[in-house]
């Protein structure tokens, strides 16, 4: 009878510190989550403002500036939409952009005047960085739903009430005018 | 940026994980950048001021080799008060499963972390066991970085999750530079071999049994060996007609192996198997030699299907007979491939790789954000507590 309980009692504690731990994980990768949809925003900001200047600049034609300034001006006033329709706005900035430099003819014209291949080479940086950022947090997302669909965490309801973690799928391939350069 | 680099293997041994650190120290440095290097350090004397002795190494078998690497409590509270210490901007860790001070270093640290795997070939035991071990610190790494496809393909499809392929780089302008290897007649149609002569899978095997028929095309060809290694049986099995267009240099430093690609006409890499990226194949082109290569997967892609090198058959004597003799006889060749070799080299000079290495680290944590160190949940980290003197 004591051995039962002994082995009763040494299983709880394991079973204490292993729920204790994988808390303790799941607590972690929400916050990588977290830290890294702030990157991601940070660079998604920097990208629509290199697209507001590259638009009032000059150096583009007067219809292309025109279109990009009015998506990067919408995909700025996204940020406090729902996380859908801001990835429909940053996709559209995307979209917009592409159609404006579509080609190497293209980058190379504007490429002439300073202003122009300082603002193209911030932009390809910007937009590098919003490709690594979206590409890490969505490595975040599936490392933390791996953890979250085991049995145990989904028994002790071990994430509380955090909603499923989503990743986020938008447009941000590179214009070919950029990445030909 | 304040960058800490973590290298597991010893400083004092040269090796591929252990250059590709000081290369990247090097370039971070040349771009602005402050760079601490912690490593195992074995001989402290002339140490650069920006490596930071991470404690003696020690030789382990890992992963069917012997590795020179430290760990243990001491090990972890060196780790631990270099983080706090350094108030690093990107903690960037190298071989993350290798157990040294690359693990210790994922353990103790919280933050924006990236680290880079280097080997392509990890036995299915570690990376099995590796998983569940280092799960907890593994999932602290924000940004995953792969030296070739193949590492890649290791970390997606064992450990699981995502990297950016970013190459190896070579520090172009080092095999640029002027001087040519004495030792090395400038007046004959010259080859070059470089390498371990006693390690099978560098297929020095290979070139000397196409000898014989490169002899009897281009008589008056030299054929230099470049490496450390027993020479024993290769060279007394060698055909005495031979031994006078064989000449072993044994082994020579950096410098002389740029001089030594710069020499020659054609510089030959018969590899049988077990490379995964070829950087001796980029260094060649850097130093503006034709190259004629295995046709390995590793080294196809390398030379883009035989665009900016020369292919043969692996481990086809004949073939690879046939190519040197073609090569050797039609010099506009070789400078196309030279022109060719150029181009691609640029892609993984140091100077263009490190913009993708520093856009990683911008992409890895908010502006402002420190590497700190982290004890949460942790049962060893929290008893390896000890007070700092």
């Amino acid at each position: 009878m004591i051995w039962l309980i002994a082995a009763l009692a040494v299983s709880l504690i394991v079973l204490g510190l292993y729920l204790s731990m994988t808390a303790g994980r799941i607590d972690r990768l929400h916050q990588r989550i977290e830290t890294s949809t702030l990157a991601l925003d940070a660079h998604l900001l920097r990208r629509s403002s290199i697209a507001i200047e590259l638009a009032t600049s000059g150096v583009l034609d007067p219809a292309s500036s025109l279109l990009i300034a009015d998506a990067a001006h919408l995909a700025r006033t996204s940020a406090d939409l729902d996380p859908v329709l801001k990835a429909q706005a940053e996709s559209d900035l995307t979209a917009a952009l592409d159609a404006s430099l579509s080609d190497l003819e293209e980058t190379a014209e504007i490429s002439e005047a300073e202003l122009g291949r300082e603002l193209l080479d911030e932009l390809d940086a910007a937009f590098r960085r919003v490709q690594l950022s979206r590409r890490f947090r969505n490595d975040a997302v599936r490392a933390c739903r791996q953890v979250r669909g085991q049995f145990l965490v989904r028994a002790f309801r071990l994430a509380g009430h955090t909603n499923w973690p989503q990743t986020w799928e938008l447009d941000d391939t590179m214009p070919q005018g950029l990445t030909g350069r | 940026m304040k960058i800490g680099l973590v290298c597991p293997y010893t400083w004092d041994t040269p090796g591929g994980v252990r250059s590709h650190v000081a290369d990247l120290a090097l370039t971070l440095q040349e771009h602005g950048h402050t760079v601490s290097v912690l490593a195992p350090v074995d001989d402290p004397v002339g140490l650069p001021t920006w490596v930071v002795d991470g404690g003696r190494a020690v030789a382990v078998p890992y992963n069917g080799a012997v590795a020179r690497m430290n760990f243990g409590v001491k090990a972890a509270n060196k780790v631990r008060r270099w983080v706090r210490e350094g108030e690093f901007d990107v903690l960037h860790i190298h071989e993350p499963l290798a157990p040294g001070l690359s693990l210790l270093a994922c353990w103790v640290a919280r933050g924006p972390i990236v680290a880079t795997w280097h080997s392509a070939h990890v036995r299915s035991r570690i990376l099995s066991a590796g998983y569940y071990i280092a799960q907890t610190a593994m999932e602290k790494v924000r940004g995953s970085i792969a030296v070739s496809e193949d590492a890649r393909r290791t970390l997606v499809a064992h450990v699981g999750g995502d990297a950016v392929l970013i190459p190896n780089g070579v520090r172009v302008a080092a095999f640029r530079a002027d001087g040519r290897l004495p030792q090395i007649a400038p007046d004959r149609p010259s080859i070059l071999f470089l390498g371990r002569i006693d390690e099978p899978r560098k297929g020095l095997d290979v070139l000397l049994a196409a000898i014989p028929a490169i002899i009897a095309a281009v008589p008056n060809v030299r054929v230099y060996v470049a490496g450390p290694g027993d020479l024993g049986d290769q060279y007394e099995n060698l055909d005495p007609a031979l031994v006078e267009s064989v000449i072993f240099l044994g082994r020579v430093s950096d410098e002389d192996k740029a001089r030594a690609l710069r020499s020659v006409d054609l510089y030959v890499a018969p590899h049988t198997g077990g490379e995964s990226f070829g950087i001796v194949l980029i260094e060649a082109m850097a130093a503006e030699t034709a190259v004629l290569a295995s046709d390995l997967p590793a080294f196809r892609r390398v030379l883009e299907d035989g665009k900016s090198g020369a292919l043969f058959a692996n481990e086809d004597a004949s073939d690879l007979a046939v190519q040197v003799v073609r090569l050797l006889g039609d010099g506009e060749a070789r400078d196309e491939l030279v022109i060719a070799g150029r181009a691609r080299v640029r892609e993984f000079d140091w100077d263009k790789v490190i913009d993708d290495v520093v856009a990683v680290y911008e992409s890895v944590g908010m502006p402002g954000e420190k590497v700190t160190t982290d004890l949460r949940g942790q049962i060893v980290g929290r008893l390896g507590i000890r007070p700092l003197s």
